[in-house]
């Protein structure tokens, strides 16, 4: 029994000590040429233009059902014309990061992990080193970066999609006016609001680039490794999201005081 | 072992073990320059993972691996890919990059690893392709190609930059008769200025191609020689691959 926890502590420990490795590998070759930039265009499609209509539709129906609940409490206590306000606080500070990363660890590090371990289970990985290649700048590399860059460009989409999707609703609801909705909805909204908040998702992008590549990349165990790299990517790169987001939050609030709602 | 100027892979003592199973126990032999050597064995007796040591994908638990006097299992970074720069593999299975079109799978090579100029490097994939009869698919993907046409691609990759010694796993496994023969060609062609290592189950194809056979027999090698040589050996194991495959 002792044997087998002492085996497992060993694993853990190993397994930490592997991905800490992974990720400063991936930061020193970020900085490191030659810069792979067809490569990184080509990453920067597939995971941000191709989850463009996921974010779209995410955020318009998140936009939708957000004011029908909110509208309801905030008219029986006379707070109506708040409701523009609270909406585009809410997506710009929380919502939007967090459900945009959360997508995109879903669609993207699911299929980031399974396509990397499928390179390693049919020796694609192997023959880009039998070319004296490095597969790890060719194949990691680019797709962390584009996943960094990703992010915080459909967190915006995000944002637009949920605030537009609030004013439709409440156009619908309540007849109120384009002007008069965004004057509402901006009236209490700072730069600080929106910047911080939105670039945080770029540190989500990262941890979802690395921790899918982790797994994808460092798998041996064939069809059944692209399986398991499929689902811990999206399980570990979810949970770590979640946990960063806590992290920074605190970390924007102690950097920027007038965001705290 | 490593300082004959006729060797081109000399392989010294090497072991492998994966996990609690060792795969290769203290292999010793070398291939000389333009020769071509078949590694024939039964599955799972270490001869794929033999070429993957030879070309450092894999390092050895024990021994040493010289390449024109380089003992690869030494070698990291610039030094491994100088070495390995000699070498081509062709996979079992082709190993294409999924991502690429079949012109940019010759071309990746072509354009990190060497100073050649677009132009210099179209005509390089154009005589190559042609070589291998698969001028007019360059721009599929792999997925469009059959299993044949993958082979015939993975060759061509792995000849694109001339490499002096030529690491062939399984080359006709899954395909028919006839297109395993037309590999086999392509191969033999290239005999006359490649050192070569084919791993392979067709007895067949391999005695067309190889000067020397090598038969792996529970990791050990258990007979190297001609292979009419090989036909009356002291070992059952050796003499039912090199006469039934």
């Amino acid at each position: 029994m002792t044997e087998k926890k002492a085996t497992g502590l060993t694993k853990g420990l190993a397994a930490i000590g592997s991905s800490a490795l992974f990720t400063l590998r991936v930061i020193k070759d970020a900085f490191r040429a030659p810069f792979e930039l067809p490569y990184v265009w080509l990453e920067l499609t597939d995971q941000g233009w191709r989850s463009l209509p996921l974010i779209v539709a995410s955020g318009l129906a998140l936009g939708l059902v957000m004011t029908l609940h909110t509208r309801t409490e905030l008219i029986k206590f006379g707070a109506g014309a708040w409701i523009p306000e609270i909406q585009c606080l809410s997506f710009f500070v929380e919502i939007g990061p967090l459900v945009a990363a959360l997508l995109v660890a879903g669609r993207v590090g699911a299929g980031m992990g399974a396509s990397l371990a499928e390179m390693r289970a049919t020796e694609q990985i192997d023959a880009i080193e039998a070319l004296s290649i490095d597969s790890f700048k060719l194949l990691v590399v680019p797709r962390v970066v584009a996943c960094f860059l990703a992010l915080p460009l459909l967190t915006t989409f995000m944002d637009f999609c949920g605030v537009t999707s609030g004013f439709l609703s409440e156009h619908f609801l309540s007849h109120i006016s384009l002007q008069l909705y965004l004057t509402r909805a901006f009236s209490g909204v700072e730069w600080s609001n929106f910047v911080p908040p939105t670039l945080k998702t770029a540190v989500f992008g990262f941890i979802i680039g690395t921790v899918s590549c982790f797994f994808g990349y460092t798998t041996n165990e064939g069809a059944e490794g692209v399986r398991k790299a499929a689902t811990n990517s999206v399980v570990m790169s979810s949970l770590l999201v979640i946990v960063a987001d806590v992290i920074l939050v605190k970390i924007i609030f102690i950097m920027f005081p007038g965001t705290a709602l | 072992m490593s300082d004959g100027k006729d060797t081109a892979v000399a392989l010294d003592h090497v072991s492998k073990t994966f996990g609690e199973k060792q795969v290769l126990r203290d292999i010793t032999f070398s291939v000389g320059r333009r020769e071509t050597i078949c590694v024939l064995g039964r599955s799972g007796t270490g001869k794929s993972i033999t070429l993957k040591l030879i070309i450092a994908l894999t390092k050895p638990e024990a021994g040493h691996i010289w390449i024109d006097g380089d003992d690869i299992t030494q070698l990291e970074g610039r030094a491994l890919s100088r070495v390995r720069r000699k070498m081509g593999f062709l996979f079992q299975n082709a190993a294409l990059f999924d991502f690429l079109t079949l012109y940019d799978n010759l071309a990746l090579p072509l354009r990190r690893l060497t100073e050649k100029s677009k132009q210099e490097i179209e005509e390089i994939i154009d005589r190559v392709l042609h070589q291998v009869g698969l001028s007019g698919d360059r721009e599929k993907l792999p997925q469009e190609l059959s299993g044949g046409m993958k082979k015939r691609a993975g060759l061509a990759r792995a000849l694109v930059l001339e490499p002096e010694i030529l690491l062939v796993d399984e080359p006709s496994s899954g395909l028919d008769r006839i297109t395993a023969s037309e590999i086999d060609e392509l191969l033999l062609a290239q005999k006359q200025h490649t050192t070569m290592l084919i791993v392979s189950h067709d007895v067949h194809g391999a005695r067309r191609i190889a000067d020397r056979f090598a038969v792996l027999d529970h990791g050990r090698l258990a007979a190297l020689g001609k292979p009419e040589d090989l036909e009356h050996h002291d070992n059952e194991t050796v003499r039912r691959l090199v006469m039934e495959g």
